[in-house]
């Protein structure tokens, strides 16, 4: 597959055919091309390092300015001084727990929804489309949402975090042109051997989805660690506080520049805001951080196929 | 013909043909009950209540019960006094962000095709995606942590060349330029997949010929690959402008505060603060629903012209 597209590149042909390897024109194109990427490519790393610099440094070493992209004075009081707060395992708790049991949910009602779609002699499948692509157009908006939810009773509960957004139909979407991608042949030979439409989408369809489920799958699991205003709008319970909404619970207190200080100063830590901040960004990160080299080869994959067939 | 005979077949034919359909694929129809369920609970009955907006909302009699108001709240949408200020901001920070977001993936779409290195490709694709798979929470605890006038890295840097500190998050024109970029490194990254994938899509053929004709590399670019991926572009601008008015309110509760809440008040953070917080729910659901169907006015004229320009358009 992969020399199969060097071969069709049209790069090396036009090499070839001009031999305009090292014209001036061309490289001072390269260098624009490379140096504005590098440049975008930092900025988009920078920060992270940056923060995560802070985190490590001692007290001392921010306050004097020498943190750049790599810890001076290594500490680790800031993570310790997050880790030992007993809210913040909590809340850490509470959205794994939404996190692993809302993309479940998710992932089976995307499949479920997207399978029946994917099926050309479905009759009725377009009207359904139709039904689903107006959702996406036009919605009733925060307050009706919100009296919907509190009427169903759903009110500091983490079934407000999944419910409302148990389908996202651009998810449908991109699941649907996948399964549209799967020979049709291969049904039809085990409708032969006798196989019905529950047993061919178990057995068969799922088996060959592993990466597309991998990325819808990231998708879904991302909006649910990264989850933050639905917890603000619809959960007043401390004990249900999603990770996000302590995060910046602990941002808002440090930018006031209060009591965290008052926190460090009472223990036994030495450490800074503008440190501990950082440190709660990187407890916050670092799970996204650990799943993402490996599922990035697929969500490049499968969300190419949803926008190129969508 | 098939359809022809479709329609000639009498209604006890067309019920025979429906209990085969279903014979056949009761399985599937059963499969898609829940997302039936799911959108009309969670999309439909919303839209539905949307009928606020026209009713003196009483919590207590709820929403059938109270009475109803007809204009009224529409009126008084247009004598409150933050009316102008949330419309400017969104209308603002939404424009700002289109003129400067919707190039911007486009651009690293086609200097990222340019690269001729696997592994350079690679690191760079994989770093621009990074901050989209980031909260708006930790990017905006970011932008202040890297801004911040005493210890952040950016105001370091500026002492370092002799300038003063400044404070960005503070000032009400630095404070939206820094909203328009941040929104850029969150997605400017993310956004070139879809152009990539369509890159791909090219007929190498075409490269060739421009290639004969004498075309460098920037000719290619500007004669070859942009006109082949305009559909693409047009489309992502439909639904780009389609947004123009439902600024998402994550990112300005994350990177506002107090000092410029001149410009950074839009739609949806006026409705969350009057209607949820202070319980005005009929005025604020007016305001959301003005909101609301504006967008999808947006979406339609945007398509309407697109289609009308070159043939593109979402459905």
């Amino acid at each position: 597959m992969e020399t199969h597209e060097t071969e069709l590149d049209h790069k090396p042909v036009s090499k070839k055919l001009i031999g305009s390897k090292f014209s001036l024109g061309e490289t001072i194109f390269s260098v624009i091309v490379y140096g504005t990427l590098i440049v975008f490519t930092f900025v988009c790393l920078f920060p992270f390092l940056n923060t995560l610099a802070n985190a490590f440094s001692s007290s001392n070493a921010i306050q004097t300015g020498k943190v750049v992209l790599w810890p001076v004075q290594f500490q680790l009081d800031s993570i310790k001084m997050i880790l030992a707060d007993q809210s913040v395992i909590r809340s850490l708790l509470v959205t794994i727990y939404l996190t692993v049991v809302g993309t479940a949910l998710n992932l089976v009602i995307t499949v479920t929804t997207a399978y029946p779609l994917s099926r050309r002699d479905l009759k009725g499948r377009s009207v359904f489309m139709r039904f689903m692509v107006i959702t996406m157009l036009f919605s009733g908006g925060m307050i009706p949402l919100f009296l919907l939810i509190k009427s169903l009773y759903l009110l500091n509960t983490l079934w407000a975090l999944i419910l409302p957004g148990l389908i996202s139909a651009f998810n449908v979407i991109i699941m649907k042109s996948f399964f549209q991608a799967i020979p049709d042949e291969l049904r039809e030979a085990s409708i032969v051997d006798g196989c019905g439409n529950m047993r061919y989408l178990l057995q068969i369809v799922l088996p060959l989805s592993g990466a597309s489920l991998a990325t819808i799958g990231l998708f879904y699991a991302v909006g649910h660690w990264n989850s933050y205003f639905g917890a603000v709008l619809y959960i007043d319970n401390q004990d249900l506080a999603t990770l996000q909404v302590k995060l910046r619970n602990i941002l808002l207190l440090a930018q006031m520049g209060t009591s965290i200080e008052q926190m460090s100063a009472d223990s036994n830590f030495t450490v800074v805001q503008e440190s501990l901040k950082a440190a709660v960004i990187v407890v916050a990160t670092v799970p996204i951080l650990i799943v993402y080299p490996f599922l990035q080869k697929y969500f490049v994959k499968g969300s190419m196929l949803g926008s190129v067939k969508g | 013909m098939k359809e022809q005979a479709v329609n000639r077949i009498s209604a006890s034919g067309a019920a025979k043909i429906a209990l085969k359909e279903w014979k056949k694929n009761y399985a599937l129809y059963l499969l898609l009950l829940p997302a039936i369920a799911f959108f009309i609970i969670f999309a439909y009955i919303p839209m539905g209540g949307l009928i606020i907006a026209f009713k003196d909302y009483n919590i207590f009699t709820g929403i059938w019960a109270s009475d109803w108001a007809g204009l009224a709240n529409f009126k008084e949408m247009f004598s409150i006094p933050e009316f102008f200020r949330i419309t400017r901001n969104t209308l603002l920070l939404n424009i700002l962000g289109l003129l400067v977001g919707f190039p911007a993936p486009i651009i690293l779409a086609l200097m990222l095709n340019e690269i001729r290195s696997k592994y350079f490709k690679k690191i760079s694709q994989s770093l621009l995606y990074l901050p989209h798979f980031m909260s708006w929470i930790v990017l905006g605890g970011i932008v202040y942590a890297v801004l911040s006038p005493k210890y952040g890295i950016v105001n370091e840097i500026m002492r370092w060349i002799g300038m003063n500190e400044f404070y960005f998050m503070a000032d009400k024109t630095s404070w939206v330029i820094v909203y328009t970029l941040s929104a850029v490194w969150q997605s400017a990254g993310w956004g070139t997949i879809i152009y990539l994938a369509a890159i791909t899509a090219i007929d190498p053929s075409l490269y060739e010929a421009a290639s004969i004709d004498g075309a460098g590399r920037l000719r290619k670019i500007i004669s070859v690959t942009i006109p082949s991926i305009m559909p693409t572009i047009i489309i992502l601008f439909i639904l780009a402008v389609g947004n123009m008015v439902s600024i998402g309110i994550e990112q300005p509760l994350a990177l506002a505060n107090a000092v410029v809440g001149d410009v950074s008040d839009v739609i949806s953070t006026y409705v969350y603060r009057v209607g949820i917080k202070q319980g005005d729910f009929a005025l604020t659901t007016a305001v959301g629903m003005v909101q609301s169907v504006i967008n999808l006015f947006l979406i339609l004229t945007a398509n309407h012209f697109a289609k009308k320009a070159g043939g593109e358009s979402l459905w």
